[in-house]
């Protein structure tokens, strides 16, 4: 396997002031699959109290199926799970809350349209009426631990997401805890709320709780965790031990985590944003703000749509060759941003402009044209039609166009040669382009919305969230796309809440924050901090050179 | 065209409250029990031919049992039974929620009309009529508490319209303060949070489910029993959709829902109500009222009608 | 989480099979899943028979009697005519993932109108010409009918179940007043219009009984069979039914096509009301509502909402439908009877479209979209902060 030692059970020093005797939960052979795929293959884990357990993998590894084991979601096909010496089968998620497993999940199970006392008790109950009184003064309790402020008569829905997540924790920490699992907490947060988030954990471990949190971010593993490990394809392939962490430099530890995690692989994936561990800047030249304007946006003021903020007032330019990246926390009129732009919604004020012309009033279809692309980051909910063909898929933004419909009539054979050219220049792994969609992984359905939208002369394309959940090699892949088309003459918008990504393709930075660009940073080593800055409001409205 | 001053008089609209109110009654438990459903997140729209299926077992059991009692009693039991169907197979086995809905309608229509046919279509009984029971002191209300047209007073009506008050206040107490309540609140938002915090989203649904069989089933005993005293084929016309319209336009609020059964009760009745103020409309322009009534009611406040989010969708553990 | 992103390796990797094996294996499949459900319909009504005291055997032999044998098949292809329109225009707005419910209206209030013009028309002008703009007049109307929950629908969301069932009410009772009133046969007490004499009735396909209703109803199916599978307005539909959120990115108008798609489908359910006023009856009265739309809805599932499929379904439905009448008085029932076995089919085709789907992922019977129709109910999008 790998050179780096399997813990299995060594006793390692105790942790600072227990309050209680330490956990142990062990895992023993545990395997899982699916049809078509093993997502957990005989690993094994052991978790102490008192300590961070990091599960470090990419986007398909196998780590959230193994969480969904231990919060009893889902029942494993084999190996046992001891619980304190006991023998334990974790057959729901009630057992798991019985057992002391507490998981916040990366999707939140907050009901948004409830307070956050009625989401704390929900399933609590031993009565029929609900008792409140006990439910508020456990929140007190539990938030003075934590040390967090949380007021219980708040709609989640009106909480902002680092908030959000606090009341997560403490809802799992609710009936009393061994274990804490967090599911990629800090995918949503800044870089402020990370430095919370590992306070709060910090604290947790103080008092001799068990953590175990999972990323695909190597250098937050690093940061966070006292033991890291690391699954590759639904096998555990190796293990850091604290032992490891305390002594071996930071460079030393992240070489030896790649080769562990990608082998061979290791070098043409080595430069992507998340295996490194400064956030700064990627050895290619900056360019910044020559070149002509592409495009521009002019008080753009757009309403939002459900509970999704809209925006403000924006005004930026974006130029030829440019990568600008708009960073921000999730929900704060990002899609109302990217929409407007891309004629999917209507301003209520202000001007698009596309190389100098108006096209505010344009529908999708004529943007389209006339170069501007949209990528959105809803690829199953929005990008694709499941059931509709690959070949299909890859001109849905041009129904109706010669020559792919004559006078309405479609032209089958001629879609299906050009569906062919396009998934054989993408890349793009299906068995065939009448295949529907829908069966694609996602990586693949991600290389068909970019075959379709970097077609066709792209000159202005707006990403959003272009490598969310995909794996290391298809992130680089598209990253590297995006970097072609500005090299080409083209320009790239990259609407992202990942600010690691950001750094490592943008030119320029730009912040928006709740629904208003607050301020727009060039890409260089203070980068990181002063964009937090920004997306929280602390530094006023300014134009970084 | 008369427009006469009959129409002022406190008896008509003495007549108008006690006619929607008899009308109203079954609307109120169907749309009771539906409010129950949405809140969790099940769209019934199998409402009709549950309400039938209680209409029929009602009017049986009270044919059959000489008591008012026992025709609800077979009229819940009636609607539990087909409600049955749409938790096996909609809560369950996670089939599609409107599919089912319209085989219960047409299978419960079908049953129904057949079973009555073959057995009734002769002789045509008539239930007797319904026991009420006067409210003391409220009851010697003059011209409030009187007879009017054969219709109950407002003040004395048949115990179960009583009991069926006091629910709707029992029902929102149960939605406010109760875990039972919050559970089915978070069945119809976000059913992946209520399975997290370790509470069956199916367990949930299905009693859900079931309650609004055997309460739909009450309203169509209720309807057969005292509101026209026997049966018909399609005896409901409309009423088990008019329900849901109530449930959806009430937001889910016991008391809204009571409110707004009021009014369409009133609507229903307004046959009766014109005749009286010497209106003479043509029947079918009349028949028309209730549903142009429920256009209006929609396009009017429609924008503030709220759904569940996760409503009509059926609930997969490990699903995205 | 891309676990497929691990797919081919391993344990769960399923073995190759030839092109041929699986489109045999999926057309095997849906044949399977679509009689089954009619052959356990069957059965069940069967053990109802049985139960009510009357013997299946002789009521389904009557069936076939009624419904096919000795000529009685043109009686069967006769009321194939208005089903095959219902179903063309059932099947278009279901797959735009539209629940048009207000069939029973529209049809009666095109029904009316016809029977209220043609005794005139019929004298007045050519047959041909007569028959041309009743059947434009029939479609107009029932489009007409649509038109309130269509925009209802388009502009704010409103919930179209609701809407078309309430519009359908009141399009009944419409429909009494209008022959009561207006379009009164002066020379009769009875509550019905004029008949219309035989000779100016539709003619019949030579050689037999069966009006040329029938064949604008098959040529109704091909035009909405082309036009949702070849054409860019029908792909626009689909897309519509099957993911609004993806139509609204790929820049589809959803309002208008909306509105288009309700107004096409009331249009063919009028068309079916001109064929059977002008094919079959020739008068209409008050009272009368064959719903045959209640009916035809489950075999337009089965048929997985394809307008060529749905043909043979109809077919098979239309012999039940004929052969069912007399069936149900030879055995002293009323014939409502079918409202049973109706309901039974689309229950057992959901249970057998639940033990397909455990099996394999193969298309399910309804659009995606269609399921979520509700969702967007009657809410108006609230604004954000």
């Amino acid at each position: 396997m790998s050179g780096a030692n399997l813990a299995s059970g060594i006793g390692l020093p105790s942790p600072v002031s227990s309050s209680r005797p330490s956990t142990l939960i062990e895992l023993r052979g545990i395997t899982k699959a699916f049809p078509g795929v093993v997502a957990n293959d005989c690993i094994d884990l052991t978790l102490r109290g008192g300590e961070i357990h990091c599960l470090l993998g990419e986007n398909g590894a196998g780590k959230s199926t193994l969480i969904g084991i231990l919060s009893g979601l889902i029942r494993p096909d084999a190996g046992r799970i001891a619980i304190d010496g006991v023998e334990t089968a974790i057959t729901s998620p009630r057992r798991a809350l019985e057992l002391g497993i507490g998981t916040v999940h990366q999707h939140s199970t907050l009901i948004p349209a409830l307070t956050v006392l009625e989401n704390l008790m929900l399933g609590d109950s031993r009565t029929l009426r609900l008792n409140e009184r006990a439910a508020r003064s456990r929140l007190a309790d539990l938030s003075a631990q934590l040390s967090v402020e949380i007021d219980p008569d708040a709609r989640v829905a009106d909480l902002a997401l680092g908030h959000q997540q606090q009341v997560e924790i403490v809802k799992a920490l609710w009936r009393g805890s061994r274990l804490l699992i967090l599911d990629e907490p800090t995918s949503m947060l800044t870089p402020q709320g990370v430095a919370e988030l590992a306070k709060v954990l910090d604290r947790l471990k103080q008092s001799g709780q068990a953590v175990v949190f999972i990323t695909h971010k190597l250098h937050e593993a690093l940061t966070l965790g006292d033991q890291i490990s690391i699954l590759r394809q639904g096998r555990l392939v190796g293990e850091i031990t604290p032992e490891e962490i305390r002594t071996q430099s930071q460079a030393e530890l992240r070489a030896e985590i790649i080769r562990i995690m990608f082998g061979e692989e290791a070098r043409s994936v080595a430069g992507v944003a998340e295996l490194r561990e400064e956030l700064t800047s990627a050895p290619t030249a900056r360019r910044t703000d020559s070149g002509d304007v592409v495009l521009e946006l002019r008080k753009l003021t757009v309403r939002g749509a459900g509970s999704e903020r809209g925006v403000d007032d924006i005004s930026f330019q974006l130029h030829e060759g440019e990568i600008l990246g708009i960073a921000g926390i999730d929900g704060h009129g990002q899609r109302a941003l990217a929409e407007a732009i891309a004629g999917q919604r209507h301003p209520s004020h202000g001007q698009v402009l596309l190389y100098g012309a108006e096209v505010t009033g344009l529908p999708v279809s004529a943007r389209q044209k006339l170069g501007l692309r949209y990528v959105t980051d809803d690829r199953l909910g929005e990008g694709i039609v499941g059931m509709l063909p690959v070949s299909l898929n890859l001109f849905l933004k041009r129904i109706g166009e010669a020559p792919y419909w004559r006078r309405g009539r479609i032209q089958r054979s001629v879609i299906d040669k050009r569906a062919g050219e396009l998934v054989r220049e993408f890349d793009v792994r299906a068995p065939s382009v009448a295949t529907r969609v829908a069966t694609l992984s996602g990586g693949n359905i991600q290389k068909v919305l970019l075959a379709r939208e970097l077609s066709f002369n792209p000159k202005v394309v707006v990403f959003h969230k272009p490598t969310y959940g995909l794996d290391v090699k298809t992130t680089a892949t598209v990253r590297e796309l995006i970097r072609r088309l500005a090299a080409d003459g083209g320009a790239a918008l990259v609407i992202s809440t990942d600010l690691d990504e950001l750094l490592e393709i943008c030119d320029r930075i730009a912040v928006l924050s709740r629904g208003r660009l607050v301020g727009t940073v060039a890409n260089g080593p203070d980068a990181a901090e002063q964009v937090g800055e920004l997306m929280i409001g602390d530094v006023p409205v300014e134009e970084a050179a | 065209m008369i427009l006469a001053s009959q129409v002022w008089t406190q008896i008509f609209w003495t007549s108008a409250l006690a006619g929607g109110l008899l009308a109203g009654v079954p609307l109120m438990f169907t749309a009771l029990g539906e409010s129950i459903s949405e809140r969790a997140g099940v769209l019934n729209i199998g409402l009709e031919g549950m309400m039938l299926a209680g209409a029929y077992c009602g009017f049986l059991g009270a044919y059959y049992g000489n008591t008012q009692w026992i025709g609800y009693l077979a009229g819940i039991g009636a609607g539990i039974l087909a409600s049955l169907i749409m938790v096996v197979l909609c809560v369950w086995l996670g089939l599609d929620q409107i599919v089912v809905g319209i085989a219960i309608t047409l299978a419960g229509e079908g049953i129904t009309s057949v079973l009555y046919q073959t057995r009734f279509s002769t002789t045509e009984p008539r239930l007797g009529n319904v026991p009420s029971n006067p409210i003391p002191l409220l009851d010697r209300i003059p011209v409030l508490g009187k007879p009017i047209n054969g219709q109950f007073p407002l003040f004395d009506q048949p115990l179960i319209v009583y009991l069926g008050l006091a629910f709707a206040a029992f029902l929102a107490w149960v939605f406010r303060r109760t875990h039972i309540g919050l559970n089915l609140r978070a069945a119809g938002e976000k059913p992946d949070a209520l399975d997290a915090a370790g509470v069956s989203v199916v367990a949930t649904r299905s009693y859900a489910v079931l309650a609004t069989g055997a309460l739909s089933g009450l309203g169509g005993a209720y309807l057969a029993i005292a509101g026209t005293g026997g049966f018909q084929p399609f005896l409901t016309q409309g009423q088990g959709f008019m329900a849901i319209v109530i449930a959806m336009l009430a937001r889910g609020r016991p008391i809204a829902v009571v409110v707004f059964s009021l009014m369409f009760g009133i609507a229903l009745s307004l046959s009766t109500l014109l005749q009286l103020a010497g209106i003479n409309l043509a029947p079918e322009v009349v028949n028309m009222i209730p549903f142009a009534a429920v256009i209006l009611a929609l396009v009017a406040f429609a924008r503030r009608a709220y759904l569940p989010p996760a409503l009509a969708l059926p609930y997969v553990r490990g699903a995205r | 989480m891309s676990m497929e992103s691990a797919a081919g390796r391993g344990l769960a990797a399923p073995r190759p099979r030839s092109e041929r094996t699986i489109r045999a294996q999926r057309a095997l499949d849906i044949l399977v899943r679509s009689i089954v459900p009619v052959l356990l319909a069957l059965a069940a009504g069967a053990i109802l028979l049985l139960a009510l005291g009357r013997d299946p055997l002789s009521f389904y032999r009557n069936i076939w009697d009624g419904g096919v044998a000795a000529g009685s098949w043109q009686d069967s292809a006769i009321a194939m005519a208005p089903f095959l329109l219902i179903a063309a225009g059932l099947t278009l707005i279901f797959r735009a993932n539209i629940w048009n419910l207000g069939y029973n209206g529209q049809f009666l209030l095109g029904a009316a109108l016809v029977s209220g013009y043609a005794p005139s028309l019929v004298k007045d002008v050519p047959l041909w010409l007569a028959f041309t703009l009743l059947f434009l007049l029939s479609g107009a109307v029932a489009g007409a009918w649509t038109l309130l929950p269509a925009i209802l629908k388009a502009r704010f969301g409103t919930n179209e179940i609701i809407t078309t069932l309430m519009m359908s009410f009141i399009g009944i009772d419409l429909a009494s007043i209008l022959i009561k009133g207006p379009f009164h046969d002066p020379s009769t007490p009875l509550p019905q219009t004029a008949v219309i004499p035989l000779n100016k009735m539709l003619p019949s396909i030579p050689g037999t009984r069966i009006h040329i209703g029938l064949l604008v109803a098959i040529a109704a199916i091909l035009v909405v069979h082309y036009l949702l599978t070849r054409t860019s307005w029908g792909l626009r539909l689909q897309i519509m039914g099957a993911n609004p959120r993806a139509a609204r990115h790929f820049g589809i108008s959803l309002a208008r096509l909306t509105v288009v798609s309700f107004l096409a489908s009331g249009f063919l359910v009028g068309l079916a009301a001109c064929a059977d006023i002008m094919g079959l009856w020739g008068y209409i009265r008050t009272g009368w509502n064959p719903a045959y739309g209640d009916l035809i809805i489950p075999f337009v599932f089965l048929a997985r909402l394809n307008a060529l499929a749905v043909v043979p379904f109809v077919a098979f439905f239309a012999v039940l439908y004929t052969g069912g009448d007399l069936a149900a008085q030879q055995a002293n029932l009323p014939t409502d009877f079918l409202y049973i076995l109706v309901g039974l089919i689309l229950l057992f085709m959901t249970v057998i479209e639940y033990l397909g789907r455990k099996r394999a992922l193969g298309a399910s019977y309804l659009t995606p979209g269609l399921k979520q129709s509700l969702r967007s109910g009657l809410i108006r999008r609230r604004r954000a902060k």
